[in-house]
């Protein structure tokens, strides 16, 4: 539709009064220039105004907000405007439109926050958020504790169904990813190797350094992008629907129904994705050796089993089982604590990966200290 | 030809059809209603005449034309959804001038008028600047309304808009759906379970049957409530529950 469908006359009255006459049709597409339109004829805008619709046949809602807004700003200007002479139905929209005892807004439009504040803002919530974290594993102890008391009232049903999705979905991923990098740090440091004729320690640092830290880390932060992820974004979704609320109406407690039977898969199945892990890690360093550095399998596999003893296997799995709580715990926390919509699942979720990354290396950082300290 | 035409249509997840055989008629300017008990298929007809679903077999046709296939201009209909569907991030005033500044050419001025008038028209005034979360469930269905009216659409697609809603706002939305209707020729198709509302504005409907799998009935629904045989269309207008004898 054109929009010069409006047509607008003016017409001095004789007591000194404007008169626009609206004619054809105001509609949401012919709106947008109404109000220039409007003021373009009227040089004096102290001078009263009448709006004339008698001959406008046809107005629709938009046109018709438009319209009254356009009276109620002329009105605080000096000249109050009387619209008139609306036909039955533009009379009938008019009238719908009408804003008289329209309730003043409850509350400003959302501003955009100064830097400042923003810092205060978030240092708040920071605190607010730690606070609901500590509280939440103060209930997740309690419901640990429950849970030992008496194991039936934890959801296990699900259990199965979560260790294939943590582990055995992942198992192609870690295998692939383990490898690589058991090849590439073997490769990158091959050459070094060569040099001091110590080709044959290839063995020692592939085997500690995968079965150590870099295994169950590299496998605690994928599983925190794929399951941590997953579970923030299923609790989380669960919350904003409600879901979480019916739990408790039907007397299941979330922590014992959701949280448990997650953090339980994630206990089980991080340490066996981590043995996974330095497994095919070894391989890929066996593979260099032998390639690159000419060693034989034998000879690799004896200076491997000289130079690892069961405790550095056993550190690494001590450390992912405590990753594994760790990405349960803060995944599911996040999770519950969602609010506001499809927003603050993707919040929460993304706040819940970035928290886990954190904690791993926290983690990492306290456990090799005390390993140290207590000479394993 | 009507307005919206569906022709033996199907309608199913890829299990057996949910609904066989439909066939449906609205005409420009009328209020139309689909009617049927809970889960026999009203809202996913609804879903099939707005083209958010392809029907298994069958023709639908909105205005001529096939509703699935994606238009270079402004959508011609306003659809509210049972569960409304807002938008969790835009507060009710954001979410009501979204399709103004993608489709109308109105400054931004103006476009947050008429999107505070669309929301005082449906009672919502005072709330323009609070988010989905932080109102009730029938002041949702209420800003959907406001929603699927942003554009001034010339059909209406309303699901169960006066379920959740007290007493006289529901009057008070049926009225305004009259005046719509009579005043700006808007075509309305609602999914409605409220049986004084539906004989106030609905001059046709349609109902479905989950059993059967497809429409037992169609045509006034004040015909049908006194004259129909059918003890399924007479129960549903009685209130009587399926183990009531026949009349
Ligand atoms: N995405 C889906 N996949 C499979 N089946 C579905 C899906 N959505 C709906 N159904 C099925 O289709 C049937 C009809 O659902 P629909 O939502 O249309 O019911 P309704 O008539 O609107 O019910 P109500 O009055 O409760 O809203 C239900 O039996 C439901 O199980
Ligand atoms: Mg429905």
């Amino acid at each position: 539709m054109s929009s010069d469908t409006l047509r607008v006359e003016r017409e001095t009255l004789a007591d000194g009064s404007v008169q626009l006459r609206l004619a054809g049709e105001l509609r949401l597409d012919a709106s947008h220039d109404l109000r220039a339109r409007l003021d373009a004829l009227r040089p004096d805008p102290a001078a009263p105004l009448q709006i004339d619709l008698s001959e406008l046949e046809n107005l629709d809602g938009a046109g018709a907000a438009l319209l009254h807004a356009y009276a109620h700003a002329c009105e605080d200007s000096g000249a109050r405007p009387r619209i008139s002479g609306a036909r039955d139905g533009v009379a009938t929209i008019l009238e719908l439109y009408e804003p008289r005892g329209k309730r003043p807004c409850e509350r400003p439009p959302p501003q955009r926050l100064s830097t400042v504040e923003h810092v205060g803002n978030t240092s708040w919530e920071l605190w607010l958020r730690t606070r609901d974290a500590l509280d939440f594993l103060g209930n997740f102890a309690l419901a640990c504790l429950a849970a030992l008391r008496r194991p039936r009232s934890v959801h296990w049903a699900d259990l199965g169904k979560l260790c294939e999705r943590v582990g055995a979905d992942a198992v192609p991923i870690v295998a692939l990813i383990a490898f690589l990098i058991g090849l590439v740090t073997a490769f990158q440091s091959a050459e070094t190797f060569k040099q001091y004729g110590a080709n044959i320690f290839v063995a020692d640092m592939v085997g500690l350094s995968m079965t150590r830290v870099m295994g169950p880390l590299m496998m605690a932060i994928l599983v925190a992008g794929r399951s941590g992820a997953g579970f923030a974004a299923e609790l989380g979704t669960m919350k904003v629907s409600e879901e979480i609320d019916a739990l408790r109406t039907l007397g299941l407690d979330p922590l014992s129904f959701l949280v448990i039977p997650r953090v339980v898969a994630l206990v089980l199945m991080v340490p066996l994705l981590t043995l996974l892990a330095d497994l095919l890690g070894i391989v890929g360093g066996l593979l260099i050796g032998m390639s690159v550095l000419d060693l034989t399998l034998t000879s690799f596999l004896n200076r491997l089993s000289l130079a690892l003893d069961l405790w550095d296997v056993g550190t690494g799995l001590i450390l992912s089982v405590a990753y594994g709580v760790a990405i349960g715990v803060i995944a599911c926390e996040r999770g519950l604590a969602t609010s506001g919509g499809a927003v603050g699942v993707g919040r929460n979720t993304t706040s819940a990966v970035v928290t886990i990354l954190f904690n791993l290396v926290l983690i990492t950082s306290v456990l090799t200290i005390l390993f140290q300290m207590w000479g394993i | 030809m009507a307005l919206i035409e569906a022709r033996d249509v199907e309608i199913g997840f890829g299990g057996p059809p949910i609904l066989s055989g439909v066939n449906v008629d609205i005409e420009a300017g009328e209020i139309f209603a689909i009617l049927g008990g809970s889960g026999c298929g009203k809202s996913t007809l609804l879903r099939h005449l707005i083209g958010l679903q392809a029907p298994q077999a069958g023709t639908i046709r909105v205005q001529g034309e096939d509703p699935a296939v994606a238009r270079q201009d402004a959508p011609p209909f306003g659809v509210m959804f049972q569960s409304g569907a807002l938008f969790g991030s835009l507060t009710l005033t954001q979410n009501v001038a979204l399709p103004l500044e993608e489709w109308s050419t109105l400054d931004a001025d103006s476009i947050a008028t008429v999107a505070a008038a669309r929301l005082a028209l449906v009672g919502l005034d005072g709330f323009e600047n609070h988010l989905p979360a932080e109102i009730s469930g029938g002041m949702k269905k209420r800003a959907g309304i406001a929603r699927a009216l942003a554009l001034e659409p010339d059909i209406l697609f309303l699901d169960e808009p006066s379920a959740g809603l007290d007493p006289v706002t529901s009057v008070e939305l049926d009225e305004l759906l009259l005046k719509l209707n009579a005043n700006l020729g808007v075509t309305i198709v609602l999914v409605t379970h409220e049986l004084d509302s539906l004989f106030k504005i609905a001059k046709r409907c349609v109902m479905l049957d989950r059993d059967a799998a497809g429409a037992i009935a169609s045509g006034d629904p004040r015909a049908l409530r006194d004259d129909s045989t059918d003890h399924r269309v007479h129960r549903f207008f009685n209130r009587q529950s399926s183990g009531a004898a026949p009349a």
